[in-house]
C-alpha cells in the first residue's frame, strides 16, 4: 500500500516507474477520504489541484529530472501561502482568503516536485498547544481520538501519524512542529532560526517563528528539511547559509557523542511514565556509546515567562495588519476605527484576542520595561547559558512534552495550564536552536518524545545524530491503531 | 497590582478589538493569572545583560536596488473586501 511507504521508498519507486504519481497521489486522497471526517486534520482538499501537482512531478520524472522527493505528497499547514489555494490560518477573518503568491517554501516544494495533497488544520495564527483553537474544526489524535494530536500544527502530525501524507509543513513559534510531533509519535523538526525563509509564513512572533518539517523517519524529515532551506532575499531575516546538507547524514555516530540531559524538564512537572520513557531511552543511547550527562541551566525555567511576553507582543504587532482594508473579512462599523474595531472583534476567536491583548499590555506605556525588556534580558541569558552548555556538549536532550497526548477539552478551562506545557520546547526558539522530536516510547499506548536540541548552524549534526538516536531505539516507533 | 476593567478597555481599545463587556471580563481574568505569572521573572538578576531582540545575531541586510516582477494591480486587489477602480475603498476618514 503505498500509503505505508516513507518519503524516500516512495520516490525511489516513482523515480523507477513501479508507481505513478497520480496513483500515489489518489491513494493518498483515498486514505484522506477515509479517515479525515473522523481526525479533522484537513482544512481544505481539492483533488483537481493535487493532480495538477502530480502531473507536474510525473513530467519530472518522465524528463529524468526527478530528485529526491519527486512525486512524493504532503500536506501543508494552513497558515503558508498557497496561490491560488485558501490560506485560513484556521481564522474566520481569513476564511476566504485566496493568496496571490506561494510561500517560498511552498514554491520551494513545486521545484521539488512534492505533491500537495491538502491544507491541515491549526490553532488559529498558530497559537496553541491542542489544535482545539481552530476556528473551523477539532483534530483528533490518531492513537486515540479522544485525545489532542498538539498544536499548533496538529492537523499537520496527525496526518503524518495517520499515513494520509508521508510529509507535512509545520511552523514552529515556541514548539508547534515538535509538541505535536511528540504527541502523534513522528518526527518534528524545527530548523536554525533563519534557514527556512518565512516568506508567505502568516506571521505570529516573527524572531521566533520557523517552518520545519515532519515525516514519519528522521531520513524523511531530513530529505524535506533539504529541499525548503536556504537563503531567500525576500526574508531579510534568511540566513545566508546553502540548504541544510543530507549527504553525511548517515555517516554519524553515536559513539563518544555528548549528550546533556536538561536536569529541569526531568522534574516533579514532567509525568513520571514520561521520565521512565526517555530514561529508558538515554540507557538504550548509553549502550550505543553515547556520553551521557546530566546538565542544569536554570534559566530555561523563565522560558514559559519570557514567551508569553516576548510571542504576545510580537503577535499584537504582527496582527495589526488585519484591518478590513486590504484582504480578509470586513465589518462595518462607525468610522475607519469602527470598521477595524467591529473587523478584528468579529474575525478572530478568544485566544488570539488575549493574545493581541497580554501583548498591547506588555508594549504599553508604563509596563514595557517591566515586561517587554526584562523579557528580552532574560531571553538574552538563557540564550547565553544554552550556549556555554553546547561548548561541553554535542546535544541537549529532554522530553519534548511533559506529559503525553491529553483529552480533547481536558485543558480548555485551564489556558494558564495548558501554556505551562511548552516549557521543555521554548528555549529551542529562545535562541534560535535547531531542535528535533523523535518518539522514544510509549506510554499508556500513547506516543512519548525525544528532544534533541543542537547548537545555531548545527542542523546537519543534529540530524545525523537523530539518525543514529532512532537506529537505537527500534521498538520505539509504531503504527496507530487505525486501519 | 492586578489589571483593572477601565485598563482592559484601555488595551482593546489601543489593540482595536471591539469587546462586549462579557469577553472583557474574561480577558480580565486570564490577564491577570497568566500577569500574575510573569512576577518570576522580576527577581532575575539581568544587570549588564544586554536585551535581544532576536534569536540570532544579523548584522545589516542589504539588497540590490533592482526592479522585481511586482503584482500586478489586479491580483493585488483580488482579496480586498471592497475595491473600485484598481484602489481599495475605505470608510470616510477625513470629513468635508
Amino acid at each position: 500500500m503505498p500509503t505505508r511507504l516513507s518519503a524516500t521508498r516512495l520516490a525511489a519507486r516513482l523515480a523507477a516507474k513501479e508507481l505513478g504519481v497520480r496513483e500515489v497521489a489518489q491513494a493518498h486522497l483515498d486514505r484522506i477520504a477515509t479517515l479525515d471526517a473522523t481526525l479533522g486534520a484537513f482544512l481544505t482538499v481539492d483533488p483537481d489541484e493535487t493532480m495538477r501537482w502530480a502531473d507536474a512531478a510525473q513530467a519530472k520524472i518522465d524528463a529524468g529530472e526527478a530528485g529526491p522527493l519527486t512525486g512524493v505528497p504532503i500536506a501543508i499547514k494552513d497558515n503558508l501561502c498557497t496561490a491560488g489555494v485558501r490560506t485560513t490560518c484556521a481564522s474566520r477573518i481569513l476564511e476566504s482568503h485566496v493568496p496571490i503568491y506561494d510561500a517560498t517554501v511552498v514554491r520551494r516544494l513545486r521545484e521539488a516536485g512534492c505533491v500537495m495533497v491538502g491544507k491541515t488544520n491549526l490553532d488559529e495564527f498558530a497559537m496553541g498547544t491542542s489544535t482545539e483553537n481552530s476556528a473551523f474544526q477539532v483534530t483528533r489524535n490518531p492513537w486515540d481520538f479522544d485525545r489532542s494530536p498538539g498544536g499548533s500544527s496538529g492537523g499537520s502530525a496527525a496526518a503524518v501519524a495517520a499515513e494520509m501524507a508521508p510529509l507535512a509543513l509545520g511552523s514552529d513559534t515556541g514548539g508547534s512542529i515538535r509538541q505535536p510531533a511528540s504527541l502523534c509519535g513522528i518526527v518534528g523538526f524545527k530548523p536554525t532560526y533563519g534557514r527556512c525563509s518565512r516568506y508567505g509564513l502568516v506571521a505570529f512572533g516573527s524572531s521566533l517563528d520557523q517552518i520545519g518539517p515532519f515525516a514519519r523517519t528522521v531520513e524523511d524529515a531530513a530529505l524535506l528539511a533539504e529541499a525548503i532551506t536556504g537563503h531567500d532575499r525576500r526574508d531579510s531575516t534568511s540566513a545566508n547559509h546553502p540548504a541544510i546538507a543530507t549527504q553525511a547524514l548517515k555517516s554519524g555516530t553515536l559513539r563518544g557523542a555528548r549528550l546533556g540531559v536538561l536536569k529541569e524538564t526531568l522534574g516533579e512537572s514532567t509525568d513520571p511514565r514520561v521520565t521512565q520513557g526517555v530514561e529508558r531511552a538515554l540507557d538504550a543511547l548509553r549502550a550505543e556509546g553515547a556520553d551521557v550527562h546530566e546538565v542544569s541551566i536554570p534559566s530555561i525555567g523563565y522560558g514559559v515567562t519570557t514567551y508569553y511576553i516576548i510571542a504576545p507582543a510580537e503577535a499584537s504587532s504582527n496582527l495589526a495588519r488585519f484591518d478590513g482594508v486590504r484582504y480578509g473579512l470586513r465589518v462595518e462599523g462607525k468610522g475607519h476605527i469602527g470598521m477595524m474595531e467591529a473587523t478584528r472583534a468579529a474575525g478572530f476567536g478568544h485566544e488570539v484576542k488575549a493574545r493581541i491583548m497580554i501583548g498591547t499590555y506588555a508594549l504599553s506605556a508604563g509596563y514595557y520595561d517591566a515586561f517587554y525588556l526584562r523579557a528580552q534580558q532574560v531571553r538574552a541569558l538563557m540564550r547565553r547559558d544554552l550556549e556555554a552548555a553546547f561548548q561541553d556538549f554535542d546535544l541537549l536532550v529532554s522530553p519534548t512534552s511533559p506529559v503525553p497526548a491529553f483529552k480533547i477539552g481536558e485543558l480548555t478551562s485551564d489556558p494558564l495550564a495548558l501554556k505551562m506545557l511548552d516549557y521543555c520546547t521554548i528555549p529551542a526558539n529562545m535562541g534560535g536552536f535547531p531542535a528535533l522530536s523523535l518518539n522514544c516510547g510509549f506510554a499508556d499506548g500513547l506516543p512519548i518524545g525525544l528532544h534533541l536540541m543542537g547548537p545555531v548552524l548545527g542542523d546537519e549534526r543534529l540530524l545525523q545524530l537523530a539518525y543514529c538516536v532512532e537506529r537505537a531505539l527500534p521498538d520505539a516507533t509504531g503504527r496507530p491503531p487505525l486501519p | 497590582m492586578p489589571i483593572s476593567l477601565d485598563e482592559v478597555r484601555h488595551v482593546a481599545r489601543l489593540a482595536r478589538l471591539d469587546l462586549d463587556e462579557a469577553e472583557m471580563l474574561a480577558l480580565q481574568g486570564e490577564l491577570n493569572a497568566l500577569i500574575g505569572h510573569f512576577t518570576d521573572i522580576q527577581n532575575v538578576n539581568v544587570t549588564g545583560v544586554e536585551p535581544t531582540s532576536h534569536a540570532v545575531n544579523m548584522n545589516n541586510v542589504w539588497a540590490e536596488d533592482e526592479a522585481d516582477d511586482p503584482f500586478a494591480r489586479d491580483s493585488a486587489l483580488r482579496n480586498a473586501p471592497m475595491s473600485r477602480a484598481g484602489l481599495f475603498v475605505v470608510p470616510t476618514i477625513i470629513e468635508d
